[in-house]
């Protein structure tokens, strides 16, 4: 009795001295883990359910979920037709632009015997377009991607790719403007979307996959319907970014003016957010391209399906040729609508047509050359097969010397690292409870924001682990954290390196900008190629994806300390080293923390595309989900992505913004 | 005396959850410490003036004064949270909003302190603006943003865009802009304040050459006092969102009523604002006198003859007859009398 009191007593008194070390300020940060610590201790005596959530009494979010889809899709309207069939009929609406698109681009139009625009002229038109953007290098780069597609034999897949974008990037840059500007206008709907964006820009490509293809089934059609999905969030995002940002005063003027709501929107704020607007198309475009492969798995023809089958059958060489040709799709548009977004209005010269309308005389120019260059030789219309060259035996001779010139340090990569690095690691994750992490998790919040941010992050916890999907997902954080590492060891040391001069801070940037335009999808080819699948692969693919935020802001923070600052450590006589370490350091932690939290981002992006080389983690049944059309289960998953990086991405932010506005920096 | 054009009285404005409501409760004059313990900002407490047609009426005060809060809400751009506004017999905050729009339209027009051009329109189209949104066509709103161009001095530049122009220049556009309409109130909220000391007298002048051609009745707002002095037929001074005082530059500096307008006078250079007027005395019978200036002079231009007469100056007015004397000593007492 008397020594179940002292117990009780001591507990007590424990638990209230932790409380009162992790909110006092000053106590060391480390004191976070007490909680998390305590509870690996006291993992021996745990319940079970407390270790791991057991799937026998997994709450059925699938079942709900399945139950709710399922009601939907059937459920009749006036009797008549059910919500499958509207969906069906929007995803119809969308064929014949697409359809209208394809065929002036690729096939023509058989049925009224209009051929498709000549190569020539879009390639032409291409360089006319970047000319008029940025100048002659932006043509170059423009005209020869359009010859490059023309001669290396991937014309009509890469001009149905084109297409996609081309009718995708428009409908999801409207859509996106105008649920923007709703949200500006009426901000109970602005309150409703933002968590909704973050947890749609937080859910990996396939969960975008599963319910389009059980409302509207599989065929290009739904490829575009889910392209265009996935590329609305940033462009609202950007449009209530971008109106927002329009200056007080201008809008004053607009309203002193006497303007309407209507004019006041189109005149005014549309116009003075062209910036931000035109960076959202940007965005949208390079989504589309991110989907380009993925929507194959929904349907969508191009260059994307074509990529996948030769993927699927190890046809690696060809692989790589429809890998490049992605990726010089993608350079061309991000560099073409780059120009766009950074274009200011010119002043006109003055003189004759010509010369004011230099643009339009050379595009006139292209297009009557190229009827009468295609009147004159077909070769000016399309290429026979017999006129392209194929890279594929090249690319083909590539991976075969380096496989085999490779073939032990790879080998011993993959054996040696899985062996005595990863499994134990992994081994650790899975080691942890769930509810240790979700202590962990939470302690941390509520030292950072008090007890809203405490509930959110450890409410995300929560969710995964009553899922009962914990064990897959510990897997997925692991290959994040080792990911992590990695991205780490390079990318610090990389972003220390470029921010010493300007010169290699813009070499770094331009190595950043053009790895990021890859779409993700690109990353698995040379991976496979090296290691086939497994952990290695896969975690691989995560660090060529992810190391890119991390240089970026470590660059961004030490080149962004104030100069005075650094001036002010040289007259105190810093040596070089004590300044990086004293002075640059502290002051851009919080800007490299926002680069983990970014790494960590991408990083779960790309480990959940690499369950198509075969992880055992979240990745992996999320295509499950995918192959038997499951929406419950895609979306339970995708949740439990999407959660882990709303968790990290909470409190760092968090973090970061505080630790800043205490360096007087924010 | 003109007419008052723009009447305001007691006019209130509280920034915080429920200003109408705190502002009943408390009788419609709540004192400043209710304010504050309730959590309410105050920007415009209890404000009245009357602008006259054709004068200039500075609102001078430091930022946070309340000053563009006050021109923002006789705009109507601000909700005030209670008094009335009266334009041209029409009370605005009863008017709706389409009389708005249409009071905007065509009676008032607006200067902003950081330009607020429209960066995707040239000159010409930002000139033309006002003009476009009442849906006049493009030849007559071209033609006539073509006269206001002319008439801020920046023909030729029509087609440039505003990040081709200097501070000095795009300013000149939102004056352009501004008069398109041809408005009857002008309203200009701290409009030289962005720009540089050497441009920013350079913009004075020309300020005060377009009204002399144009006559408007003018708001004007600043943080700088000598502006004041020089734009000013008026001026009223804010702090905490009161006005300290009202009345002409002289009347300021001769009779500040509280110590926040007399810390403020203090350092104006009293010789380039005061006249001879405000330093002679009246001339004894068959005094001898030594050369003679004029009454409204001021005193600084003046001071280096006075100072240079052994005898005191005579004072004419403008027929040039005698109207009093100013030696050295009343020259100096009046220049430096604050400073005792």
């Amino acid at each position: 009795m008397a020594s179940e009191r002292t117990l009780g007593a001591s507990i007590g008194g424990t638990v209230a001295a932790t409380r009162r070390l992790v909110r006092t300020p000053g106590a060391g940060p480390l004191l976070v883990l007490v909680p998390f610590v305590v509870l690996l201790a006291l993992k021996p005596i745990l319940p079970a359910a407390g270790i791991v959530w057991p799937a026998t009494i997994a709450v059925p979010f699938i079942d709900w979920i399945n139950v709710v889809v399922d009601a939907f899709r059937k459920h009749e309207i006036f009797g008549a037709f059910t919500v499958k069939d509207v969906t069906r009929a929007i995803a119809y609406g969308i064929e014949w632009p697409l359809d209208i698109m394809e065929g002036l681009l690729a096939g023509g139009f058989k049925s009224i015997g209009i051929p498709a625009i000549p190569w020539v002229m879009i390639a032409g038109l291409a360089a006319v377009f970047g000319w008029w953007l940025k100048g002659w290098r932006l043509a170059l780069l423009a005209g020869g991607c359009i010859v490059y597609f023309a001669i290396f034999d991937k014309w009509s897949l890469s001009m149905v790719t084109l297409s996609l974008v081309l009718v995708a990037a428009p409908i999801a840059g409207a859509v996106g403007v105008a649920l923007g500007v709703v949200a500006v206008k009426w901000p109970p709907f602005e309150r409703a979307l933002r968590p909704i964006l973050n947890v749609m820009q937080s859910l990996p490509h396939f969960s975008y996959l599963i319910p389009v293809a059980v409302f509207i089934g599989v065929s290009h059609r739904a490829g575009a319907i889910a392209t265009i999905l996935f590329a609305i969030p940033p462009m609202t995002r950007l449009t209530i970014l971008g109106l927002k940002g329009v200056a007080e005063e201008v809008r004053e003027a607009g309203r002193m003016a006497g303007c309407t709501h209507w004019q006041m929107l189109f005149k005014v704020e549309i116009p003075a957010a062209r910036d931000s607007l035109m960076l959202g198309v940007n965005q949208v475009i390079m989504q589309c391209l991110a989907m380009v492969v993925i929507a194959s798995f929904v349907g969508a023809r191009g260059l994307g399906q074509d990529l996948l089958l030769r993927l699927q059958s190890l046809r690696l060489g060809q692989a790589l040729e429809n890998g490049v040709a992605v990726v010089l799709m993608a350079v061309m548009l991000d560099r073409l609508s780059r120009a766009l977004s950074e274009k200011q209005p010119e002043r006109r010269p003055e003189g004759p047509f010509w010369r004011v309308h230099p643009y339009l005389v050379a595009g006139a120019a292209v297009i009557a050359a190229s009827i009468v260059a295609s009147q004159l030789t077909p070769y000016a219309q399309t290429l026979p097969r017999s006129a392209t060259i194929t890279t594929a035996p090249f690319w083909d001779e590539v991976v075969r010397v380096i496989t085999t010139t490779l073939y032990d340090p790879l080998e011993f990569i993959r054996g040696d690292l899985l062996v005595h690095v990863l499994i134990p690691l992994r081994t650790g994750f899975q080691w942890m409870p769930w509810i240790a992490v979700a202590a962990l998790v939470g302690t941390i919040g509520w030292r950072l924001a008090g007890p809203r941010l405490a509930a959110t992050a450890a409410g995300f916890v929560c969710f995964i682990a009553l899922t009962g999907f914990w064990e897959r997902a510990s897997i997925t954080a692991y290959m994040v954290f080792f990911a992590l590492l990695v991205c780490l060891l390079v990318g610090l040391p990389l972003g220390i390196w470029a921010s010493r001069t300007a010169r290699r801070t813009r070499f770094v940037q331009l190595l950043c900008d053009t790895f990021q335009t890859f779409p993700s999808f690109i990353y698995l080819i040379p991976v496979i190629m090296l290691f086939q699948v497994g952990d290695v692969a896969a975690i691989s693919a995560v660090v060529l994806y992810a190391w890119i935020p991390i240089v970026r802001y470590t660059v961004f923070g030490l080149r962004g300390v104030p100069a005075e600052t650094i001036e002010a450590a040289v007259t105190a006589g810093c040596t070089p080293r004590q300044i990086l370490w004293k002075v640059r350091m502290p002051l851009a932690f919080p800007e490299i923390m926002l680069g983990v939290n970014q790494t960590i981002m991408f990083g779960l992006f790309m480990v959940i595309l690499a369950g198509f080389i075969g992880t055992k983690d979240l990745g992996q049944e999320i295509f499950r989900a995918l192959t038997f059309a499951d929406a419950g289960k895609g979306l339970v998953i995708g949740l439990c992505v999407a959660f882990i990086g709303l968790a990290v991405d909470g409190l760092v932010t968090e973090w970061s913004t505080q630790r800043r506005r205490q360096l007087g920096l924010a | 005396m003109a007419e008052p054009i723009l009447t305001c009285s007691s006019v209130w404005k509280l920034f915080g959850p429920k200003p109408r409501s705190f502002m009943g409760r408390h009788g419609g004059a709540p004192d400043l410490a209710a304010i504050l313990e309730e959590g309410y900002i105050p920007a415009v407490r209890d404000a009245s003036l009357d602008v006259n047609a054709g004068e200039i009426l500075v609102i001078m005060g430091l930022s946070g004064s309340g000053k563009s809060t006050l021109l923002r809400c006789l705009a109507r751009l601000i909700e005030p949270t209670a008094g009335a506004i009266v334009f041209e017999g029409q009370d605005l905050l009863k008017a709706s909003n389409r009389e708005l729009t249409q009071l905007r339209r065509h009676k008032m027009g607006m200067v902003f302190q950081h330009f607020a051009l429209l960066p995707h329109r040239t000159v010409l189209q930002n000139v033309a603006f006002p003009l476009e949104v009442q849906g006049i066509d493009r030849r007559t709103r071209e033609n006539r943003a073509r006269e206001m161009i002319q008439l801020v001095g920046l023909e030729g530049r029509e087609r440039y865009y505003p990040r081709e122009l200097s501070g000095g220049q795009q300013q000149r556009v939102g004056i352009a802009r501004s008069l398109a309409v041809g408005p009857e109130l002008w309203f200009l909220d701290e409009p030289f304040s962005a720009l540089d000391p050497l441009i920013r007298r350079e913009m004075q002048n020309e300020f005060l050459r377009l009204q002399n051609m144009l006559q408007k009745t003018i708001l004007f707002i600043t943080h700088d006092f000598d502006e004041a002095i020089r734009l000013a037929d008026r001026i009223i001074i804010m702090k905490d969102g009161i006005i300290e005082q009202s009345g002409t530059a002289t009347e300021l500096i001769e009779n500040p009523e509280t110590d926040y307008v007399r810390e403020f006078t203090k350092d104006v250079a009293r010789d380039r604002l005061l006249s001879v007027a405000t330093a002679m005395r009246p001339a004894a019978a068959g005094e001898a006198t030594h050369g003679e200036v004029r009454a409204d002079s001021t005193l600084a231009d003046v001071a280096p003859q006075v100072i240079e007469a052994e005898r005191p100056v005579a004072v004419v007015d403008e027929k040039g007859e005698l109207v009093g004397v100013v030696d050295r000593f009343r020259l100096v007492d009046a220049m430096y009398s604050d400073r005792s």
